[in-house]
């Protein structure tokens, strides 16, 4: 499952300030403070209150994974992945530097960005160090 | 029991090409129109409503119902992928009910295969403007990676195993040796389906469907055209439509619109999933179609895996005859859009025209369901009853 470079995110006016931040490292989820919840993917819109007081916040980068696949018949093989985020709302993203086998639902991640074709920076996710406590 | 129709579905045709290298789009489209029209006695000059989704080429309905030279008084061109054709069909009702149309053509055709999209995983032709784009397209989604987290996660909240999946491509395939136009016509066993390559865990090669060319065609008609036609009458006695998307991040992809559409189907058409005697189910993966049973009430949530593992879903031999034509899995799945072919053979065993190894003796209530976009990420279910009139 090496090898993998991840397309290009397609910032726009809505989710700028996300990739920006990327680049520096830091994760950013979008929480509203009208009903105090975070949700998934980023919008200016609360997506459970309707209110626009949405702001952006960093994240832990921890999470739990929620479901996974190895795709293992594409040119280059790569695990695609939900992952429940500490936050609350559950994302998709990649699982990396992992071996499909030692994975299971449940099981403990930890944010690690990587780089894409054109050298953004996309939230993905490795197993967390320590034993499982799945 | 006579229960109200809210339409009546007159024709109905599959196209029996699976490879279509020497026909249009276009002629496609028209040969299953004719077909329908054809099948169920009428003409083109009949149709005054024409419904269809984005594989008709053009804007909307206007350059196909212009090739075939439609006169039309009502379109509708609502698309949720697969499941759109058998939204048509109630639709179709509706607009009839309103006054709007008397005979209403539904058209699904194409040639996936001449436009290099039959291998490997299907990327995803969506529009960076979307709002979800730039949080799936980075992590190389696609369909097959996506149906496997739904297949991963159903194994590990209910123990679901690819043994008992791979009956359901099994049940297919039992199926489809009896229909001469199915793309697959030998019969599999749970081994040749778990042996086959893991193509992305936990889905093998053999619980995928077939990528067709070609297509089908329904016409629905109100009641006194149906009745002044000499075919068996088939009436839609229940529809129903449920868009599901992710909630905000808090969602569960091992349930599916058919728990909403299934019930409302039901409720409108009162009948309950222990009338229904044959079942179209979209069968895009195996677990697809496991989990609209599930959640159209023929077993309890999660225990699916053991409601198939003794070939529950074979006709004249278990307890619910499911895709007796073989299903996307084994027969067809034209333009990956799989609710048109589900239609026409819940029309086939309601009218007792199945092949007669399937045909499920005294078949007087069908249901066929259909999801369209993708199971897990955002995808709308649809559902419709059909009663022999
Ligand atoms: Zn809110």
């Amino acid at each position: 499952m090496d090898g993998y470079i991840n397309p290009d995110p397609t910032p726009g006016p809505e989710t700028q300030a996300f990739w920006d931040a990327a680049r520096e490292g830091r994760f950013l989820v979008k929480t509203c403070t009208a009903c105090d919840r975070a949700h998934w993917y980023p919008r200016n819109i609360c997506p459970f209150c309707s209110s626009s007081d949405t702001v952006w916040k960093d994240a832990s980068g921890r999470g739990t994974i929620y479901s996974f696949s190895p795709l293992r018949r594409m040119p280059k093989p790569y695990i695609i992945a939900y992952v429940t985020l500490e936050e609350g709302p559950t994302m998709m993203t990649n699982i990396v530097d992992a071996d499909p086998a030692d994975l299971s639902i449940g099981m403990p991640v930890q944010l690690k960005f990587s780089r894409t074709e054109s050298d953004f920076r996309v939230p993905t996710f490795t197993l967390s160090a320590g034993p499982a406590t799945a | 029991m006579n229960r109200q129709a809210l339409g009546y579905v007159v024709g109905a045709y599959e196209h029996p090409l699976r490879a279509a290298p020497d026909t249009s789009v276009a002629q496609l489209h028209a040969e299953v129109a004719l077909g329908a029209l054809a099948d169920a006695g009428l003409t083109k000059d009949d149709v005054d409503g024409f419904f269809c989704g984005p594989d008709a080429p053009g804007t909307g309905p206007l350059s196909l119902a212009d090739y075939m030279n439609l006169n039309l008084r009502h379109v509708d061109t609502t698309n949720t992928s697969g499941s759109s054709y058998l939204i048509h069909v109630a639709h179709a009702c509706q607009a009839i009910a309103a006054g709007k149309c008397n005979v209403a053509l539904i058209t699904l055709a194409g040639r996936p295969r001449q436009e290099g999209k039959s291998k490997g995983a299907l990327k995803r032709a969506d529009n960076p403007n979307q709002p979800d784009f730039e949080w799936e397209h980075p992590f190389g989604i696609q369909i097959l990676g996506v149906y496997a987290m739904v297949a991963q996660r159903h194994r590990h909240l209910f123990g679901t195993t690819a043994e008992q999946m791979a009956w359901v491509k099994v049940a297919a395939s039992h199926h489809a040796q009896h229909n001469p136009n199915a793309m697959l016509r030998d019969v599999v066993t749970v081994e040749d389906v778990v042996n086959s390559p893991l193509v992305a865990d936990p889905l093998h090669r053999l619980d995928c469907c077939v990528v067709t060319d070609g297509g089908g065609a329904l016409v629905v008609a109100r009641e006194e055209i149906a009745r002044s036609l000499r075919r068996p009458l088939v009436k839609v006695i229940g529809c129903g439509e449920a868009p599901v998307g992710q909630n905000g991040g808090y969602m569960e992809i091992t349930n599916s619109g058919a728990q909403k559409s299934g019930a409302t189907a039901y409720e409108q058409a009162r009948v309950t999933a222990a009338d229904i005697r044959y079942a179209s189910i979209y069968d895009s993966f195996t677990i697809t179609e496991m989990i609209q049973i599930e959640d159209l009430g023929f077993c309890e949530k999660g225990k699916i895996g053991r409601f198939v593992d003794d070939g529950a879903l074979i006709s004249g031999q278990g307890r619910l005859a499911v895709n007796t034509d073989g299903g996307g899995l084994c027969n067809n799945h034209p333009v990956n859009r799989g609710g048109m072919t589900k239609a026409l053979e819940a029309v086939r065993q309601i009218r007792g025209e199945a092949h007669p190894a399937v045909q499920v003796p005294d078949c007087d209530l069908a249901i066929a369901n259909a999801i369209g976009g993708q199971l897990g990420v955002r995808h709308a279910s649809s559902t419709i009853i059909l009663e022999r009139g």
